[in-house]
């Protein structure tokens, strides 16, 4: 035994454990080819011994789904479309430009971090039901705009670039405009890509908001679809196996486009202390 | 045009660009803060004076009804209710944060080993965060079915009794608790890498080179090193605990008999069912300044 090096026996924990953590989700994959009887027999199958896209076929063609994908894809793309432009924008002003009252409206937005949606979210829904808002795809936008996370993040990152860049890019006749969209934000990459991954996170898997603010189930986002759905046809398993893999796959694919990102990230923004 | 007059407008028009020039670094900087300033001012600050004042009321959600002053926190007191959704939220708590922290910290020491295959590693840990309550629910109610799930399948094939999970009031929380560990664990790992890789080198090899064990080097090394990433996960996952809903919302609604029915998923009733908007309110308050005290507490325990 003495030939064996902790690394050696990490891998023996890490193996088993990293398997019956993706182990859940591999099996719903499987499940969501089998056909609803194969699911529902006893023992369960673990392998789609009678492949079919049954499942899909329905969420697809029965369902709402295809109209709640669709408002979800708008959700996200406006969510991560806010986030990129103002939290970027917000972030550069508050790590590099010199005006009145930057400390007050940093400290302010630093302030609402604290403060959990739980109190926010009856006066929003009064807010939004006086500005016509509720029971519309607006109310599940809105909301997703920007975030103090967000600015903050921005803020982080755009500290430690070093000064110079900008610098020799004003002498050579950049405005500040100039600066922020042709030096610095090519540089931001990184930073935002772990921006869009949280905004597309937040935003796609969002269900307390749209749960309150929306009712019509053609304005449903998938979540609120999802967690609607599963009530009404709990042993259809296959369509239900199908809805999730969908809703999923895009984050799981955006995920591992940018997790090398993440690491980094996570040690400019001072997240880790 | 008299010389004195055109002299006149010149002074005017340099003053005008002497005050422009003054003023464009404090507009060019609102220009680029104010967008987002006014959505998040407008969406965290406005609301939350505006829920205070709800708080004071006996809103029906439609109006807000009119000013109480402090009964909806008298009320909360003695409200059993919301004790036992307390309770069944304090047990919540304190099981998933020690144990997703935990569990984050020995996968990351696990991962920082600078093994093979650590890009699997941390997808597979990390892949559940993705997942959403919703998908997590529709998947938990699947595999811990006490008749078909597979959990039950795998538990009599080794010859143990089946058990109810989600249906059990006993085992409903503990379920919970194990399913977020499961899709909450891969934050604090992939936050505790992070830290373990800024480590220097050099301050780990000199205390192995000094004759320090392992376990002591990890304890009188590396675990202080950590310390501001610790601080921040668990202030991070109580706040995420505390808040605990939307698995709530897609598993158990908050049964059987009541044994899951957390605070904000009481809330998220009084206000949104029963509609009693300054109840709700006042609830999300209190709840707001626990988690301020909670935060607090751990930054001042940490700071001794």
């Amino acid at each position: 035994m003495k030939h064996l090096k902790p690394r050696h026996l990490a891998h023996l924990v890490l193996m088993p454990l990293a398997l019956l953590f993706v182990a859940p989700l591999v099996w719903m994959v499987l499940t969501a080819f089998m056909p609803d009887a194969d699911i529902n027999s006893y023992p369960p199958k673990l392998w789609p011994e009678h492949p079919t896209l049954a499942g899909f076929e329905r969420i697809l063609t029965e369902d709402d789904y295809p109209r709640w994908l669709a408002n979800t894809v708008v959700v996200a793309v406006a969510a991560v479309l806010g986030h990129v432009v103002l939290c970027s924008l917000a972030g550069y002003g508050f790590a590099r430009l010199r005006f009145r009252g930057r400390g007050v409206a940093f400290a302010a937005l630093m302030a609402t971090i604290m403060v959990p949606t739980q109190v926010l979210m009856i006066p929003t829904f009064l807010l939004f039901k006086n500005l016509g808002l509720i029971d519309t795809l607006g109310a599940a936008i809105v909301p997703w705009l920007a975030s103090a996370f967000g600015v903050f993040l921005m803020r982080q990152f755009f500290l430690s670039l070093p000064r110079e860049l900008e610098e020799a890019a004003t002498i050579d006749g950049c405005g500040r405009v100039g600066v922020f969209v042709r030096v610095v934000l090519p540089l931001a990459r990184p930073a935002l890509a772990t921006l869009v991954v949280f905004t597309l996170l937040g935003s796609w898997n969002d269900l307390i908001w749209p749960l309150i603010a929306i009712s019509s189930e053609e304005h449903y986002t998938l979540q609120l679809g999802l967690a609607t759905f599963a009530g009404a046809r709990h042993t259809e398993w296959s369509a239900l196996m199908a809805g999730n893999v969908v809703a999923v796959l895009p984050l799981v694919a955006a995920f591992v486009l940018a997790q090398r990102h993440f690491v980094a990230t996570m040690s400019f923004s001072g997240l880790k202390g | 045009m008299t010389p004195a007059a055109t002299a006149v407008t010149a002074k005017v028009a340099a003053h005008r660009a002497a005050r422009r020039a003054r003023w464009l670094p404090h507009l060019t900087g609102w220009g680029f803060v104010l967008p987002a300033t006014l959505v998040i001012v407008g969406l965290s600050v406005f609301p939350a004076v505006w829920a205070l004042l709800l708080s004071l009321q006996d809103g029906d959600l439609l109006t807000g009804g009119s000013y109480v002053g402090l009964r909806n926190y008298a009320d909360l007191m003695g409200d059993a209710e919301l004790a036992a959704a307390t309770g069944h939220t304090l047990l919540y708590t304190v099981l998933f944060v020690p144990g997703s922290v935990a569990l984050g910290l020995l996968l990351a020491l696990a991962l920082n080993l600078r093994i093979r295959l650590i890009g699997f590693y941390r997808t597979c840990f990390f892949v559940p965060y993705v997942v959403s309550a919703a998908a997590t629910g529709i998947l938990a109610n699947f595999v811990f079915d006490p008749d078909f799930g597979i959990v039950n399948a795998a538990l009599k094939a080794v010859g143990l009794p089946p058990m109810g999970f989600l249906q059990d009031p006993d085992q409903a929380m503990l379920t919970l608790v194990v399913i977020s560990v499961w899709g909450g664990v891969g934050m604090p790992a992939v936050v505790y890498l992070a830290a373990l890789q800024d480590i220097p080198r050099e301050l780990v090899e000199a205390a192995r080179v000094d004759g320090g064990s392992g376990r002591h080097v990890l304890r009188h090394v590396v675990l202080p090193q950590l310390r501001p990433a610790t601080v921040f996960l668990v202030i991070w996952q109580t706040i995420t605990a505390l808040q605990l809903f939307d698995l709530v919302y897609t598993t158990t609604k908050g049964q059987p008999l009541d044994s899951t029915t957390t605070v904000v998923f009481y809330l998220y009733r009084q206000a949104f069912q029963l509609f009693h908007s300054g109840y709700g309110t006042a609830i999300a308050y209190v709840l707001f300044l626990v988690t301020l005290a909670v935060s607090g507490a751990v930054l001042w325990r940490s700071a001794r």
